[in-house]
């Protein structure tokens, strides 16, 4: 990681190439490109409707449940002596996680561009239901993509999108989790190009995914920053979020990007450990590369193939992350850290049985890094952590990590 | 630049016929009868030469030559044994052009000038890069024009005529057209759609357009080679690779021979197409 001079603003990417840095861009198959630019140029056009942010904003309201809390954690501030901590209650959204924000405006635009039928990606399965709810909703069809892996440890997600009409296509491919199931959605798109929208769940992607799920997302730290004004009558001091692709932590970071006085923590699943090999922490243990439509920082060997991350998180265990996510990692303006299986499964229990809010695994991750950092902090040091979703889906996996200790 | 390409189409021209474009995965099943297979092509009647450089996460491909890239990886195949590969075909062969086709990654991480100093020096004559498009040509697109190398571009049903001028602006060698929207091995192309699809790339350049993707019969080969330049085949041929292995998957006696057979009776149903002269 080479640290360059920092630009005036951190807000202003990505170019009209779709570039953030050296990371982005539009690595796709011709059969794609242009859909890429049909979708361009439509969601350039939904953005400056006022119609469309008026619809949105009123789903958001109504249907999602937004605004989300900004709660502050008493207990475990109590429990760490230190910074004042607040958790933006993206787990409280209908769905359960923050993945909705970003299905709501792709759905609504999937409609717009008149696609019949939806298709995504999912890991942990929060994407897939997000999407299956959004396409109930909006009458459109929907098939999921799941890694046959996680389709064995998220069960209850699987039923869930079932139950709300999608069908979930179990991915048999490679190591059966979601860098397989994304490979498989981009076959599906390149075959079903004329009637089928790809509602991809993370900042990652080609151009202009990463920049449109990254607005979609921004809800969440715009929401913050007017809370904390209520609560504090200030801004927070750090924020804190777990990375797989990246999208709950750019929606939190994104609006204060430019506050420089705010520190910024992104935590990735460090897995079995980062010198086991066995992880999900591209910026950890990655290097620039290319894939899935984007260059970014991934896991991969001296060949260029890519390997299997590893993560107890279903939604973590991508071998990549979002190319802006790569590009404020350079420039230093996110500082990421990174949590084993262990380190989240401790948080796990500490955050349920201290606050009574069940986290999920994936947001466990940040959780696990607040011991760190909260007790160095003056105790009028706010610190907002992003709980993106709720962890009922993880009871099953839990149980068995954890034995007869849960 | 006239190169093993651009005269191999020349004298198909002047016989009157389209080629056959081969692709088999370098590496596939293991690195040297991957190699005998790629010696074996030209004299079963192949006349351009597609290899594969295996990938973790071919994108496009369907699950044949997803197998075939696994196997190859399984077995060792790396981009430097690839380049060996070809390195070791032009010492018998001089005159047939060959063309790597992949994804970005791995060259990317090879290094770009290095690669295509090697490729170049191997006796590569064109590259297949399936994910990256016009608007990436800075990439590797226009490195490999100036050293030398053909870039063939992959041309869709969704490359409508304002698109086309883009996608082909940069491209050598030939036009790959990819029949159907899909993945490779997919539906069989309509050889009518196919013929009017050749005839409006055409409307656009010089080149000469092979057609691919779903082509797996000497029958679908004959009728392809009547409205195109090239016909290629790729998924049958790597499942004749698959379907000679033994039950722990590796290479047999038959492997080299179902493969020249298969190349053999594709090459009969190309020459037996009536060309428009």
């Amino acid at each position: 990681m080479t640290v360059r001079q920092q630009p005036n603003s951190f807000r202003t990417g990505p170019d009209e190439r779709g570039h953030f840095g050296i990371y982005g861009g539009r690595f796709v198959a011709e059969t794609l490109m242009p859909l890429i630019l049909d979708l361009e140029k439509a969601y350039a056009e939904a953005k400056a409707d006022p119609a469309f942010k008026r619809e949105m904003d009123a789903h958001l309201k109504n249907y999602v449940g937004r605004p989300s809390p900004l709660y502050l954690a008493e207990r475990l501030t109590a429990h760490f002596r230190g910074a004042k901590i607040y958790f933006k209650r993206e787990d409280l959204n209908h769905t359960g996680a923050h993945k909705v924000n970003n299905v709501l405006g792709q759905i609504m635009l999937a409609k717009r561009m008149g696609k019949p039928r939806v298709i995504a990606e999912t890991g942990a399965g929060m994407h897939g239901v997000a999407t299956a709810t959004m396409c109930a909703k909006f009458g459109l069809e929907c098939v999921v993509f799941m890694g046959a892996t996680d389709v064995g440890r998220q069960q209850p997600n699987v039923l869930r999108m079932r139950a709300l009409g999608a069908e979930v296509r179990p991915v048999e491919s490679g190591a059966k989790t979601l860098k397989d199931a994304m490979n498989e959605a981009l076959r599906d798109w390149v075959t079903n190009v004329s009637n089928t929208f790809y509602c991809i769940g993370t900042v990652a992607g080609p151009h202009p995914y990463p920049m449109m799920v990254r607005d979609f997302q921004c809800v969440i730290g715009d929401e913050t920053r007017v809370q904390m004004q209520e609560a504090e009558g200030r801004l927070p001091d750090s924020l804190l979020a777990c990375i797989g692709g990246g999208s709950n932590a750019m929606g939190l970071f994104h609006p204060f990007l430019d506050e420089r006085q705010i520190e910024i923590y992104g935590v990735e699943a460090a897995g079995h450990g980062l010198k086991s090999g066995q992880h999900a922490a591209s910026v950890a243990g990655g290097r620039p590369g290319v894939l899935h439509g984007n260059r970014t920082y991934l896991l991969m060997d001296a060949d260029g193939q890519i390997q299997e991350a590893h993560s107890i998180s279903a939604g973590l265990d991508y071998p990549g992350i979002g190319p802006e996510h790569a590009w404020l990692a350079d420039v230093g303006r996110i500082k990421f850290l990174s949590a084993t299986d262990k380190e989240a499964l401790a948080a796990f229990q500490l955050c349920s049985r201290l606050e009574g809010i069940i986290p999920a695994l994936e947001s466990c991750h940040a959780l696990a890094r607040l011991g760190d950092i909260a007790p160095k902090k003056p105790k009028d040091h706010l610190i907002v952590v992003n709980l993106s979703g709720r962890g009922d889906k993880d009871l099953d996996s839990v149980a068995h990590h954890l034995g007869g200790k849960l | 630049m006239t190169g093993r390409i651009d005269r191999r189409f020349a004298e198909l021209k002047r016989e009157g016929r389209a080629a056959l474009v081969t692709f088999t995965m370098a590496g596939d099943p293991d690195p040297q009868t991957a190699i005998a297979i790629l010696k074996a092509l030209p004299k079963a009647g192949a006349d351009v030469i597609e290899l594969g450089m295996p990938f973790t996460d071919p994108m496009a491909d369907g699950p044949a030559i997803q197998a075939a890239g696994l196997r190859a990886l399984n077995a060792g195949q790396t981009l430097k044994k690839t380049l060996d590969a070809v390195r070791a075909f032009r010492k018998v062969d001089a005159e047939t052009p060959l063309v790597l086709m992949g994804y970005y990654n791995p060259i990317y991480i090879y290094g770009v000038p290095r690669f295509l100093k090697n490729a170049k020096a191997a006796g590569v004559d064109g590259l297949i890069v399936v994910d990256l498009p016009p608007e990436e040509d800075e990439e590797l697109c226009l490195p490999a024009l100036k050293a030398g190398v053909n870039f063939v571009r992959l041309a869709t049903p969704t490359t409508d005529d304002k698109r086309l001028p883009a996608v082909l602006a940069n491209t050598s060698g030939f036009v790959y057209y990819v029949s159907i929207t899909g993945i490779t091995g997919a539906a069989a192309p309509d050889a009518g759609k196919v013929k009017a699809a050749v005839a409006r790339i055409k409307r656009h350049t010089k080149l000469p357009v092979a057609v691919g993707f779903g082509v797996r019969s000497a029958a679908q080969a004959r009728a392809i080679a009547e409205g195109a330049e090239g016909v290629v085949v790729g998924s049958a041929l790597v499942g004749a690779v698959k379907d000679s292995l033994d039950k722990k998957g590796k290479a047999t006696g038959k492997t080299v021979k179902a493969v020249a057979k298969l190349v053999a009776e594709l090459a009969g149903g190309v020459r037996s197409a009536k060309r428009p002269s």
